[in-house]
């Protein structure tokens, strides 16, 4: 199972290689100068030049791309072009803003998910299944942008019960981080349960026309047993996998998000490094979700790998 | 009967859906510690019927009228509650595909000893030491160490063992035992079936054995039950019902029911000239590399012979390599070593070197018509890919070839705009192999094609096999692992054993006066109808193992 586990890692760095070199490539097909942008319409061509040396923007790509690649495994990213500060500095303090919010989502969001999952799977059909499933569909239909505006325009402009953005630098009391997240984790969170309870409900019912389950019924098993025992044991591989794709899902969610609700995380500081065309800060910050985004898939495999006991025995 | 332990009274069941039943009006009881068998074939509803015993209704039917008395009080009536109290603790199921029905994440342990855990009759550590019993009263390998292993490290006869081990765990009053050893070898079903019957005597069980096979509910069951549509067709003691049946769907059976006896075999056709195919030192197998050195072997050293117009039958217990080495002749699976000649010409390897004309004349049938056909084709155009690949003929003839052939394979011409999933088993069967006339073969390569089929629809397809041979000078080579049929239509039979053909001979030879010690056990294996076979063939088995020349056999 080991040498599983370690081949998919293994399996993992190489896509995380190979997405560094699309970030590298992808900036390097933005269109406009990056000297340009910084020194304005009015610089002279000698200094544009002058800057271009000093970035080293002269030299091939590829030379380019091994330098940033060897400072990317050391974490360093560069200095930003637009503030001229290391780019890991800028990242650090966005990261944890972050990191906060979508580990929010996802503590809301698995368990909600879960419970709606599971009863909607015990009986199939039923009415706790068809509002359930019906209310997923809608939700889902609903991009974050327009339900997180949704939200705004209810509880921030009509009831004036929380506030519109959610601009902290930092939180100085519970209450205070509470209020001011509950929109933005409201809206990934709302996103992520209706898709993870409409898979969980999926793999469970499934299991459960198996004919195991029918043994277990016939030997005299409870359902609930059932349920938690013969049905979970089985689906908690598939369910571990949907869970964390849905996770990985978050990281496209958070840019909407974080944008929407001006919140100072780091898909923030993306979105605004692409509009000044701040191109170490964008390679840093798409890298990292990339990073985070294949951490999750390995996790999704090893979940599958662990709940599988074919896999999990193997010689 | 003086006491009724189950008693079934006029029941119906009928599918919500439509309303059409699948068991109507079936009355039968069972008294404590007897053996009754329903015999019937797949949708006779003997499945439905013995589910009843537990309470249990699958989705998607429901009871019209009557009623299910276990020791007087109505299963059909009971709450939830009693219901779970009852099963397992006082009625068990066994059913046919054990591999199906462990839970492939639990410990087979954990699995036996759960009845006597949720119904609360014994603390666990007694259960366990209960359990251990049963192991070595159903004669399981390493009883010590098996409950700590996962159901796919087992075989399919110790994960059927394992399943009565489960049923019997709580000692109940009833089981019902569901086809339990139909998807097991002959040689494995042997042992399990001994197994059971011993097994239920030391419990003083009663038990309700459902089965397709005479021959099985000869041995084990005290009366039998035949079930045709879910009607009861008749009662009786089970050597009555065999020797003197009194319905006409019983005889139908009996009679469709190929068995084999020793002495009773085809006559052979004369076998002149040179082989239509030959197969020499075939050795093949699996693995990344399976032309230089498998890693798994599946057929060594293999030789055959087929003539023209002649049928060679292989059997064999699964695993032996027989649809491996139909495989290497069909070109499917390249071998490692050995030479295949066609009519004198040497076969290339693989189906991608062989010319469109070699393909032409080895046409292969495989087992499951299901998995074989393309549900989204009607049967015309499955037929006409073969006609237009290897006949090269026009589009407007086609439509004439097309009635031709099924004409060929007995259905009638308007099939042709029907898709698979309109069709029986049987019928789907018959399209599998017209598939294959279509190219105009001269050798066909059956793989267990009348396996999955009911006795009376299997036998029709022997039929046509014959008629095809007569008629056509097709050559088969028929693979199976059902030596009943195997006798009633090979001229020779090969064994395979490990991968190898440890005996081959025309088929009165290698049936009544075998040679190798495994085919001495594969053939007393088969299950005979007279009282008292399944005792004296288990105890012959046992000495021919004891000095049995190397001869061991997965269970």
């Amino acid at each position: 199972m080991l040498n599983l586990i370690g081949r998919r890692a293994l399996q993992g760095l190489l896509t995380l290689l190979l997405v560094s070199f699309l970030v590298f490539a992808g900036t390097e097909l933005l269109p406009g100068d990056v000297a340009q942008a910084v020194l304005g319409q009015h610089a002279t061509p000698e200094s544009l030049q002058e800057l271009r040396v000093q970035l080293g923007l002269d030299r091939p790509a590829a030379l380019r791309y091994v330098s940033w690649l060897a400072g990317v495994i050391h974490l360093d990213f560069g200095v930003s072009l637009a503030s001229q500060v290391p780019v890991r500095t800028l990242v650090m303090d966005r990261l944890g803003h972050t990191l906060i919010l979508a580990g929010l989502s996802a503590a809301v969001a698995v368990p909600i998910a879960f419970v709606i999952g599971l009863g909607a799977a015990t009986r199939p059909a039923g009415v706790f299944d068809r509002i359930s499933s019906i209310a997923a569909l809608c939700v889902s239909a609903l991009p974050e942008f327009f339900l997180g505006t949704l939200l705004v325009l209810i509880f921030a402009v009509n009831l004036r019960w929380l506030p519109a953005i959610a601009y902290v630098t930092e939180f100085r009391s519970f209450g205070q981080m509470v209020t001011s997240l509950a929109m933005p984790v409201a809206t990934l969170a709302a996103v992520i349960i209706s898709q993870m309870a409409r898979m969980i409900r999926a793999t469970v019912v499934n299991v459960l026309s198996l004919p195991y389950v029918e043994m277990a019924v016939l030997k005299g098993v409870s359902y609930r047993r059932i349920i938690l025992v013969h049905a979970l044991r089985n689906a908690v591989g598939p369910i571990a996998n949907v869970v964390a794709l849905n996770l990985a899902y978050l990281v496209s969610g958070i840019v909407v998000v974080e944008t929407v609700f001006v919140y100072p995380g780091l898909a923030r500081l993306l979105v605004d490094a692409v509009s000044s065309r701040d191109f170490p800060v964008i390679q840093a910050c798409v890298l990292i979700f990339c990073a985070v985004y294949i951490a999750l898939m390995l996790l999704a495999d090893i979940a599958a790998i662990i709940g599988n006991p074919r896999l999990r025995h193997q010689e | 009967m003086n006491r009724r332990l189950l008693d079934i009274q006029n029941l119906t069941i009928e599918s919500v859906a439509t309303r059409k039943p699948v068991v109507r009006g079936v009355s039968l009881a069972i008294a404590p510690g007897e053996v009754l068998a329903i015999i019937g074939e797949s949708g006779s509803g003997k499945t439905t019927l013995g589910l009843t015993a537990l309470g249990h209704i699958r989705p998607g039917l429901q009871v019209a009228s009557g009623r299910v008395l276990l020791d007087g009080a109505d299963l059909l009536s009971m709450g939830p509650a009693a219901l779970r109290s009852m099963r397992g603790r006082r009625v068990a199921y066994v059913a046919q595909s054990a591999a199906a029905s462990f839970n492939p994440s639990l410990m087979i342990g954990e699995q036996v000893i759960e009845p006597a855990l949720v119904h609360g009759i014994v603390p666990a550590d007694e259960a366990r030491a209960r359990a251990l019993e049963l192991y070595h009263d159903l004669s399981l390998p390493d009883p010590a160490n098996i409950e700590t292993r996962y159901p796919h490290q087992v075989s399919g006869g110790q994960l059927q063992r394992l399943m009565a081990a489960m049923a019997m765990c709580c000692g109940p009053q009833l089981l019902v035992l569901d086809e339990p050893t139909t998807a097991l070898d002959v040689t494995t079903q042997i042992g399990v079936l001994e197994a059971f019957k011993r097994a239920i005597r030391q419990q003083g069980a009663a038990a309700l054995y459902i089965s397709h096979d005479l021959a099985v509910v000869s041995q084990i069951a005290d009366r039998v039950v035949v079930l045709h549509k879910g009607v009861t067709q008749e009662e009786g003691p089970s050597q009555a019902i065999i020797n003197a049946p009194k319905a006409s769907y019983t005889r139908t059976l009996l009679s469709a029911y190929k068995q084999w006896a020793p002495g009773a075999v085809a006559a052979p056709t004369a076998t002149v000239g040179s082989p239509l195919l030959t197969a020499s030192n075939i050795t093949a197998g699996y693995g990344q590399n399976p032309t230089r050195g498998p890693r798994v072997v599946a057929v060594r050293s293999v030789d055959l012979e087929v003539h023209r117009s002649s049928v060679v039958a292989i059997i064999g217990e699964s695993g032996s390599g027989k649809s491996s080495l139909a495989r290497v002749i069909a070109g499917l699976l390249p071998s490692a070593s050995g030479e295949i000649h066609l009519a004198g010409t040497r076969l290339p390897k693989t189906v991608e070197q062989r010319s469109k004309d070699q393909l032409r004349r080895i046409q292969i049938v495989f087992q499951s018509p299901d998995v074989a056909l393309n549900p989204a084709h009607t049967v015309e155009q499955i037929l006409g890919r073969s006609l237009a690949l290897f006949g090269g003929n026009r589009r407007r003839e086609r439509g004439a070839l097309v009635r031709d052939i099924l004409e060929m394979v007995q259905l009638p011409a308007e099939f042709a705009r029907r898709k698979p999933s309109e069709l029986s088993g049987g019928q789907k069967q018959r399209i599998n192999l017209a598939r294959a006339l279509a190219a105009q073969p001269e050798l066909i390569l059956c793989d267990e094609i009348t396996s999955a089929l009911d006795t009376v629809v299997a036998a029709s397809i022997i039929d046509l096999l014959r008629r095809l041979r007569a008629e056509r000078g097709l050559a088969f080579i028929f693979i199976t692992h059902d030596i009943s049929t195997a006798a009633s239509f090979a001229d020779e039979i090969a064994v395979m054993y490990r991968g190898e053909i440890v005996e081959r001979g025309p088929t009165d030879k290698v049936l009544n006066r075998p040679e190798h010690p495994y085919t001495k056990i594969l053939v007393d294996s088969v299950p005979q109808l007279e009282a008292g076979w399944l005792e004296a063939a288990a105890g012959r088995r046992e000495c021919l193992l004891a000095s049995g020349g190397g001869v061991t056999l997965a269970d």
